[in-house]
Order: C-alpha cells, then structure tokens, then sequence
C-alpha cells in the first residue's frame, strides 16, 4: 500500500517535472526541472532495490551532468526560446501525435507472462553495493575498464572542440 | 499491486515525453537535454526489469549507460558551444545544411 | 531445245535485269550521264532478249506453259509466302508489251531527256518501275502482286514530280499517290480477306494464285462460304483497278500527271501502269467467273469511264491532256470487256493501245521537244515543219479511231461485239464513244498539225524517231499478229453488223471534226454556244476535283483532322506528356520537402518509420 503511495507521487511528480522540461520557455527551467526528475528517478531506483544506482544517479547526472548543462547554459547567455513559427509538417503536433502512437505501441509491446508476483515477493536483495560490485569487477571487468577509454576519447574530443582555433 | 509492468508504463511516458521534446525544441541544448530524459527511461526500464527477473546485470548495464551519458553530453555540449561560435545561432532550424 | 534450269534462269534474269540496272545506276551512275542511260536500256533489253528467248521456246513447245518457278520469301509458321515467277500466255504477252515498248520509250528518252539536269535519276527511276512492273505481271501471289502494285506507284509519284522544283508536278505527284493510296486499302482488305477465307486454318492459309483458284472452288463447292462474302471481297480487290486504272470516280489522279516527263506519260501513264488494273482483272478473272453482280458492276463502271473521259476530252486544249482523257476512255473499253467476261478481248484492246497510244504521246513528246509548245491552239501546220512527228501522230490517232485495218479497228471492234452481245445499253454507249474518240483525236490532228503554223518547230533527232517508227509500225500490223489466238480465244468471225455501224459512227466524227476544225464549215463557237450548261460542265470536269476538295478541306481537315489535333494537343500532349511531367515536378516538390536538412526532421521520419515496423511486426 504504502509502495503504491510512493510510486505514484514520484512517478507522477517525475512525469510532470519532464513536461516542465519540454515545456518550459527558459533553459534554466528546463535544466532545474531535469534535476527534478533525476531525483525522482533515483527515489524509484531506491523503490526497485538498486540502491547503488540511485547514489549514482543523483552523484553523477544530477551532480556532474546538469551542472555542466547549467555552465554552458550561462557560458553562452541563452535567451528564452521564441515560439516556433509554422513548420513543415507543423512538427508540433504531428511529432506529438507520433510519440503518443509510439508510446501506445510500446505499452502493447508489454506481454509479461500473467500471474507475475508483486514486487514485494521477490527477494529484493540484488542491489546492493556488494552484489554490484562483485559483478562489475568479475563477469563486467573489461567492459568497466573501457569505459576509461571512452572518458578519455570523450575528454579529449570536448578540449579539441572546445579550443579557439590559433588563428582566431 | 505495483508490478513490474507499472515501472515499464512509466518509463514509456517518460521516454515520451522525451522524444516529444526532442522533435518540439528549437534550442540544440534543449534538445541535448531531452535526449537525456531518454537515457533516462531507459535506465528506469534496465533496473526495472534487473527487478523482474532477479539479475543484477540489469543495473550493471544502467551503470555503463550512465557513463556513456555523461561522455556524450561532455562532447555533445562541446560541438553545440562550436554550433554557437561558428553559425552564431543555436537554432536547430537554422543549422539546415544537412541536405542536397 | 531449252532446258528447264534454263527456263528458270531466263525469267530470273527477266526480272532482276531492270533491278540491278536501277541500284548501279544509283551507286555509279548518277554523275554519269551516259553511264546511267546505258546500263537503264541495257538491262531493260536483256529483259526484252529474255522474254524474246522464252515467246520463241514457248512458239515451239506450246504445251510448256504455264511455267512457274518460285522461292519461299516468307516462311514462318503459320504464314507462308512465297516470290516466284509465273510464265504462262497472259504473263508473256503482258512482258513483252512491257519490255518492248519499254525498251522503245528508253530508248527515245535519250533524246528527249538529253537537256535535263536530273537526267540520271529519271533513268534510274524508270528501271526500277520497270522491275516493279515485272514484278507485277509475273507474280504468283497476292504479296507480291501487292508489293509491285505499290512500288509502281512509288516509282508513278517520282516521275511525275521528277521536275520536283515545280508545284504544279510536285502536287500531281502527291495526289496520284493519295488517290492510289485510297484505293489500295480496299485492295489490300480484300487480299487479306481471300486469305482469311482460303482456310480455317491458319497454316493452311495461302496467297498463291493457283492454290487460291482451287481451294475457292471446293470451298464454294463445299458450301462453306457466305453467299455475302465473295461478292464483297470481289469489289473490294476491285478497288485495286479503280485507282490503278483510273476509272471513275477515282480517275482525278490521270490528267494531273501529265505532269511529268513525256516519256513517263507514255510508258506509265497510257501503256504499262495504268494497264496494270486490267491485268490483275484478267489475272484473278476465275475470282469474278462466278460473281455476276460484280462483273455487272465492272462493266457499268467501266463503261462510264470510257464515256465521260471522251466527253471531257472534246473540251481539253492541251494536247496532252487529250491524250490522257483518250487514255482513260480506252482503259473504260478495257475493264467494260473485262465486266463482259472477254478476257482476251480486253487483254487485246490492252497489246493494241500499248502500242498506239505509246506512238501517240512519243509523238506528242517530239512536238513538245520541238516547239516548246503544248496546246493545240498555239500549234499549227506543223505537217509542213515537222514530217515524220505528224505522219506518226497520224498512224497513232488512226489506229485509236478504229480505222479500218489498224490494229484499234480490230481490238476495239472484239469489244464493241462483246457489248452488242452481253449489254445493248452499254453497246450504245460504247458505239457513241468510239464516234467522240474519233471526234476528239481529229480535232487535236486538225487544229494541230494542219492549218496555219504559229510557231517555230524543227523535226526531232533520229534516237526520237526511230522508236516512234517502231511503234507505227506496229500500230499498223498488230491486228495481224494473231494475238486474241495466241490467249487461247478462238478466233470468232467478223461481225459485219457491229462493223458497219461502228466505221460508221467513227466516219461521222472525223468527218465532223474536220468540218469543225479544218475547213471551219461549221463554226465551233456557235456549238459551244448552244450546249453553253454541258460545255461549262465538262470544263470543269464535272466538279469532281471539287467535290474532292471540299471532302478534305470540310470532313476531312477540319472534322476529322481537327479531331485528331485535338486529341493530340490535349489529351497526348497535354495529359500524357506534360502532365506527367508537371505530376513529377509536383511529386518532387512534395518530396524535396522531406529533406530540410534539420535533423529534428530527420527524427521525426526515423520516428515514423519505426513506429511502421512495429505496427507490422503486431
């Protein structure tokens, strides 16, 4: 009971914060509507056991993404997004039209055998720091050490974008 | 009964609302941003169904795609500060010249 | 003694001759004037010796005919047909009309021709008619019979545009074309219908002559045959003639293609070509036997034309004219005895005009060649000027009177007995014509070559009148040569009756001609007065050209034509053609939008079309 309490208001809130996201007129608004629904993400992380995730959602999206989103936000000084004009196709409501459709068919995609247990039911022991890290460094090793590498293509990539050309 | 499927129906109105974002903005770094809340239902699906079926590689995966994310946006918001130096504008409207 | 494999290379020979004569001259000879001329006379007098080898082989083996050699031209399944050559009495004496009196007419176009610019491409063009004409007479089957009834009239169209620089040639040249062309449908359907007819089935089906003669008597025999059906195919194949051989209505093409050069209105136009309508009636005669209404048809047709071209001939004053509207009244004679049943009569009267009326405008040819000068009232006197030319023309227009003892006396006269005994309308109508032929030919004779010269005239150069003797003489002898025997016709007694009223009857017209014209006893003008509504009538040549005219102009041009330029302009045009273009244009337009180059757009479709796949994986 109390579960279904909490899902609701978190899913509700995270749903409604994304809407802020695509809605709103100012990018800082955006950016802090996002924040929003990471935490609330991470609250639903906590409800489904991964205890680790949630930790590392908010430290790592909340923490180190939006920040950065907020920096380049402010570096180039953006200005409240004017009202689309007409576009072909009128993007805004085909494209809406289109995502409820997709969004319908996935739901149709979902054909879980009947009869699953709640969630209560389930043992709910998997996620721990302890499990996690016991599968990252044993079966998922390499995957976990390349993602260094790909850090480091990403760091590299941003300084070389990000540089003023010497002729500039 | 919160069941799995719930946790799914949310992650589908979340990756929704996402995908609508990214066809309705006008700003590149909006639309940057509403491809996270796509990143992030996603990973809402992975841990939902690491619930469902009692295995932990579910959140393993979330933990790479969470790097992977991080990664991209570092080097995404990198070409949108060039965009905004090269053609002055962060209009996705105007940065047209993928075509013939 | 000649051999078969002889026999055979003779008549191949025969008729290739003039072909190849034609395509060296057009690959050699056209800059070479006297090589042209050479090789023209030459190869049409190696089919002249052929033919003379094959008459004297055939004199001696009467029975060796009928002679047919062939080769299979088409042989797909289902449709066979074959190109051959088939010698039998009617075919020999239907070539060697066409290769002497070819020869002869070559031969004075030396002469004749010898100032003209396009001196090499008429020889070259008359060699070729020759082959088509060959072609025609010696064919076994309907295709080929068909493919030199249209080659001659190709070859017909570029001699009389020969002087193509001039309207005048160059429209005649197009109307002889088109009017043959009209009745060369009619022909070309019954052709094909007798095809059809031949069998029900279609490998069984032929286009041979004899096979056709045989299978349509056991069809007939066998009851399978429509009574409609015959009686149509026989006067639709009788349309070939009607435009071939100019009879009326469609005789509006003969006058206009005087046109051409003088030699050409000899050969084609009065002894070879326009005979070519008589031999295909004689040649698929057993098609008509048993077809009365038709043959009635033919005759009355027949008739008709022999009468009104002499009645327009009494008011042309051109003397080549005369001569054409004369030639369209003697080939009336020559399909009337046809509609009668005479076959050898017609064929005949066909040898004895070949010969005259050849001797006639050769004549005609040398006064032009002469004096420059084509109608009769600016000639005059030219007996005194040009001796030889008007003692020839003399003989010719004789002959074509039915004087008494030259060669038309006889022939004609076979017809006139034909008439008295099948038809005593058309034996009327016949007899009267003979006495305007006679009239109109002694009008031209006086008001030309007697009275008072006008002009200047020198006498033609021998290569002109060598061939005009030949001719005379044979004007004179040929109702001696035994040609009706020669066909197979029996030669019936001299009907004393018909004789006398037709001497008669041409006594009056040249008596009245040179009473009108000669001695001016009695005063043309005051005739012309009194038969004012006739005489406008036959000047305008009873307003047949203009009822043509307007066909074409009214129903023609502006329905017919104006139709089919509408559907072309809007439908084909407009429609088909631009509209497709214009619906591609617009379809692109519509698609180009798609590539906006903004990659939310990109999104958007990629969106789309993956929502496509899942709802057909569903």
């Amino acid at each position: 009971m109390t579960e279904a309490v909490f899902f609701y208001t978190f899913t509700v809130l995270m749903l409604v914060s994304a809407g802020f996201v695509v809605l709103s007129r100012q990018p800082i608004y955006s950016v802090l509507s996002l924040l929003a629904v990471m935490f609330c993400l991470a609250s639903l992380f906590v409800m489904l056991g991964a205890y680790v995730l949630a930790a590392l959602q908010v430290l790592l999206y909340a923490g180190a993404v939006l920040v950065l989103f907020l920096f380049v936000i402010m570096l180039l000084n953006l200005e409240p997004e004017r009202l689309a004009r007409m576009r072909l196709f009128t993007l805004r409501s085909v494209g809406t039209a289109a995502a409820a459709l997709f969004a319908f068919l996935l739901s149709q995609v979902f054909e879980l055998p009947a009869g699953e247990p709640p969630l209560e039911r389930v043992p709910a022991a998997s996620g721990s720091i302890e499990s996690v890290g016991r599968l990252l460094f044993t079966k998922y090793l390499i995957p976990f050490e390349l993602t260094s590498f790909l850090i480091l293509a990403a760091v590299i990539g941003a300084v070389t974008l990000g540089r003023r050309s010497p002729d500039e | 009964m919160i069941t799995v499927t719930h946790y799914l129906i949310a992650s589908v109105l979340l990756f929704s609302i996402g995908l609508i974002g990214i066809l309705t903005r006008r700003n590149v770094l909006m639309i940057l941003l509403c491809i996270e809340i796509m990143f992030n239902a996603a990973n809402l699906m992975f841990v939902a169904y690491a619930r469902g079926w009692a295995d932990v590689g579910g959140q393993i995966v979330v933990f790479f795609i969470i790097t992977v994310a991080a990664a991209e946006v570092t080097v995404g918001l990198a070409i949108a500060i060039l965009l905004s130096r090269q053609l002055h504008t962060l209009n996705a409207d105007e940065v047209s010249r993928l075509k013939w | 003694m000649v051999d078969e494999g002889a026999v055979q290379l003779l008549g191949w020979t025969l008729l290739f001759a003039p072909l190849a004569a034609a395509v060296l001259i057009l690959l050699i000879g056209l800059r070479r004037k006297p090589l042209a001329a050479g090789l023209a006379i030459g190869g049409l007098l190696i089919s002249f010796g052929c033919t003379l080898l094959l008459f004297l082989h055939v004199l001696r083996q009467p029975d060796a005919l009928p002679m047919e050699c062939s080769i299979a031209w088409i042989a797909v399944p289902g449709f066979t047909v074959p190109f051959g050559i088939l010698i039998d009495q009617l075919s020999l004496l239907m070539t060697l009309v066409v290769t002497g009196v070819g020869s002869a007419i070559f031969i004075y176009s030396l002469g004749y021709m010898a100032e003209d610019p396009g001196y090499s491409r008429f020889f070259g063009v008359l060699s070729l008619f020759a082959f088509s004409m060959l072609t025609i007479v010696l064919s076994n089957n309907w295709v080929q019979l068909f493919m030199g009834w249209e080659l001659v009239g190709c070859s017909s169209y570029l001699l009389i545009g020969h002087w193509y620089a001039k309207p005048s040639a160059a429209d005649a040249g197009k109307k002889a074309f088109m009017v043959n062309r009209v009745a060369d449908f009619g022909f070309m359907l019954g052709i094909l219908s007798l095809w059809a007819l031949s069998s029900p089935s279609m490998p069984e089906r032929t286009f041979h002559f004899h096979t056709l003669q045989l299978r349509l008597a056991q069809l007939t025999a066998g009851g399978a045959v429509s009574a409609a059906a015959l009686p149509l195919i026989g006067l639709l194949i009788f349309c070939g003639p009607v435009g071939k051989s100019a009879q009326f209505p469609l005789h509006v093409w003969l006058p206009d293609a005087m046109e051409g050069p003088t030699p050409v209105s000899a050969l084609i136009h009065a002894a070879t070509m326009v005979a070519a309508g008589v031999y295909l009636l004689c040649r698929a005669f057993w098609l008509f036997e048993a077809l009365p209404s038709v043959l009635t048809t033919i005759m009355w047709v027949g008739g008709a034309t022999a009468f009104l071209a002499a009645c327009l001939a009494l008011v042309e004053n051109d003397l080549k004219r005369i001569l054409a509207y004369s030639t369209l009244s003697q080939l009336g004679y020559m399909v009337m005895a046809l509609g009668m049943g005479g076959v050898a009569a017609g064929m005949y009267h066909l040898t004895t005009h070949a010969f005259f009326k050849a001797l006639l405008f050769l004549s005609a040819g040398s006064v032009i060649h002469g004096t420059h000068e084509q109608e009769i009232w600016k000639l005059g006197g030219l007996w005194r000027s040009m001796r030889w030319t008007s003692l020839c023309f003399l003989i010719g227009a004789l002959a074509l009177a039915g004087f008494p003892g030259l060669s038309g006396f006889f022939s004609k006269d076979e017809i006139l007995v034909l008439a008295s005994h099948r038809s005593p309308a058309l034996y009327g109508i016949a007899t009267l014509t003979a006495g305007m032929t006679a009239f109109y030919i002694g009008r031209a004779w006086f008001t030309a070559f007697t009275g008072k010269a006008h002009g200047h005239a020198h006498e033609s150069p021998p290569v002109m009148l060598g061939p005009l003797f030949l001719l005379a003489a044979l004007s004179i002898a040929g109702g001696y040569l035994g040609i009706p025997h020669f066909l197979g016709e029996h030669q019936a007694e001299l009907d004393w009756g018909v004789a006398a009223i037709s001497l008669a009857v041409v006594a009056t017209g040249l008596t009245l001609s040179w009473l009108m014209y000669s001695r001016k006893l009695v005063s043309a003008r005051q005739v012309v007065q009194a038969l004012a509504l006739p005489h406008s009538l036959l000047q305008r040549r009873f307003y047949v050209d203009e009822l043509y005219a307007w066909y074409v102009e009214q129903i023609q041009q502006k329905l017919i034509a104006g139709f089919c330029a509408w559907v072309e302009r809007v439908i084909i045009i407009g429609i088909a053609v631009n509209g497709t273009a214009f619906a591609t244009r617009q379809a692109g337009r519509f698609v180009r939008r798609l590539q906006t180059g903004q990659v939310q757009t990109y999104v958007l479709v990629f969106l789309l079309g993956v929502v496509c796949f899942l709802a057909l994986g569903r």
